[in-house]
């Protein structure tokens, strides 16, 4: 089998194919080196806080496959409990957390619903009195938090790696072998690999990918921005987000304070945002939290996401024999990267879904059973 | 990234909405194979790494859309032209048809 891809979702399924299903003949082709892309782009956030029955299960699958991801490796990925706290601002917006909340429960992930009072007690410096957006409350899941991205990418490579998967990096694949219709290997930058299977785990790069196999997918790639400040001492004891705008904040363990927000919006596979973008997301943080604005941006950087047209993703057989795909992780790949590799490795080894992974379908959006976790309709730069 | 308005000169991105692909058109609903043409318009994207035709709208300034080619891997604006009337495909671009 040949993988394409060498970010977390990647060497997470050659990992798995190797250790759980045995397979270990598999070459990871990476046209950079591991985890350049969006792997070491992210803002390092694992939660499993979604209200769809497609989503739910999956995403507690990976937060499972998290806390036991460091033994499993053998490798420290920091992975760190620290809580996710969603805000909320107005009484229809807690309405729509305890909707939340309630389906994470009744699937058996833990949430609790926080008033003001007991956020304050958390989190003392929030703007609670803000005149346009003041807090009420928060939907908090415990077991939520960051993991180190870098050393997530680190440990599943080498994890995979001692069990005889070849990862090749600056290796970029040009096109594809076609025997009769199927796709039966890969051409790259540094050779021809022949393979039974083919799998695509290329993130913002997917349409490009799938094109050279002559595919047209229902993904655009748009851009993401993420900024990290200068070392403070601790202040942000988890993973905070603004309820009334798109924001989300957390401190690293050297002290940076990790943020981000919406995409710029446009299509784009530039790797670098605007200025509005910018803006729009500090103003989120200074209407959450006032005192950062003494707090000077030490660096911002962009990654390309696959926006899926409903904003969820895709793990999948395509219409093409010996060709499969993994994609449209839009900007939550990063905490789907132990359960997207384990159902991945799934379908390529048994040739069909794993069960928390099936509704992930490529064809749901002919057919109609679209996972609309947001309720935006398909317009992927609302996702 | 500025737009370069054919009506207003040289404005910044924020005063701009976003719509995408400019390449949109209504299929025919009375065509047997009507929904599968519906489906291809509404979900699949050719999503080009280079120049990409695309739709925006002027929101905070003249209110016109604007097809507006530009180069994706970089940002950088090719060529701008009101949608309407600089539309040469068959059917109507959605935004013009709207505006």
């Amino acid at each position: 089998m040949v993988i394409i891809g060498g970010g977390g979702h990647g060497l997470a399924t050659a990992h798995y194919l190797a250790k759980i299903h045995g397979i270990t003949r598999v070459a990871v082709v990476e046209k950079g080196w591991i985890g350049s892309g969006n792997a070491g782009r992210n803002t390092t956030i694992i939660r499993s806080n979604y209200l769809l029955p497609g989503n739910n299960p999956f995403y507690e699958w990976s937060m499972k496959l998290w806390e036991g991801l460091e033994q499993d490796l053998n490798y420290n990925a920091m992975v760190s409990q620290r809580g996710v706290l969603n805000l909320y601002h107005s009484d229809a917006q807690r309405d729509a957390y305890v909707r939340r909340g309630n389906a994470m429960r009744m699937h058996g992930v833990d949430a609790e619903l926080l008033d003001a009072a007991a956020v304050r007690r958390m989190l003392p410096f929030l703007d609670f009195g803000n005149a346009r957006f003041p807090i009420h409350g928060g939907l908090l899941q415990r077991r939520g938090g960051t993991a180190r991205h870098d050393a997530v990418v680190w440990g599943y490579a080498r994890a995979a790696s001692e069990r005889g998967v070849d990862i090749i990096q600056n290796c970029e694949v040009t096109g594809f072998i076609r025997e009769g219709g199927r796709v039966a290997g890969v051409e790259t930058t540094r050779g021809s690999i022949r393979a039974g299977k083919v799998g695509m785990a290329v993130a913002g790069s997917t349409s490009s990918v799938a094109r050279m196999a002559d595919l047209k997918l229902p993904i655009e790639s748009h851009v993401l921005q993420a900024f990290v400040s200068e070392a403070i001492k601790p202040f942000i004891p988890g993973v905070v987000t603004f309820g009334a705008g798109h924001f989300y904040l957390s401190q690293s363990d050297k002290g940076g304070l990790v943020f981000g927000g919406d995409l710029d919006g446009y299509n784009s596979y530039a790797q670098r945002g605007n200025l509005p973008t910018v803006e729009d997301v500090c103003e989120g943080g200074m209407s959450l939290i006032p005192a950062i604005g003494r707090v000077r941006l030490l660096r911002s950087w962009g990654g390309i996401m696959d926006m899926s047209m409903d904003g969820s993703p895709i793990i999948d057989r395509t219409p093409i024999d010996g060709l499969y795909l993994n994609a449209g992780w839009c900007y939550g790949g990063f905490k789907a990267t132990p359960a997207s590799g384990w159902c991945f490795a799934h379908l390529l080894a048994r040739d069909e879904p794993h069960e928390v992974a099936r509704a992930y379908r490529l064809d749901r959006f002919a057919a109609g059973h679209l996972i609309d976790e947001k309720g935006v309709g398909a317009q992927p730069n609302l996702h | 990234m500025r737009i370069q308005c054919p009506y207003c000169g040289e404005r910044d991105l924020s005063e701009f909405a976003y719509l995408g692909d400019a390449s949109f058109t209504r299929p025919d609903p009375a065509t047997p194979d009507a929904s599968e043409q519906f489906f291809a318009q509404v979900y699949l994207r050719d999503n080009p790494a280079g120049p990409f035709e695309e739709l925006w709208y002027h929101a905070s300034g003249c209110r016109s859309w604007l097809r507006v080619r530009r180069n994706t891997r970089t940002h950088e604006i090719l060529a701008v032209e009101f949608a309407k009337g600089g539309f040469a495909g068959p059917g109507q671009p959605r935004a013009a048809a709207d505006s």
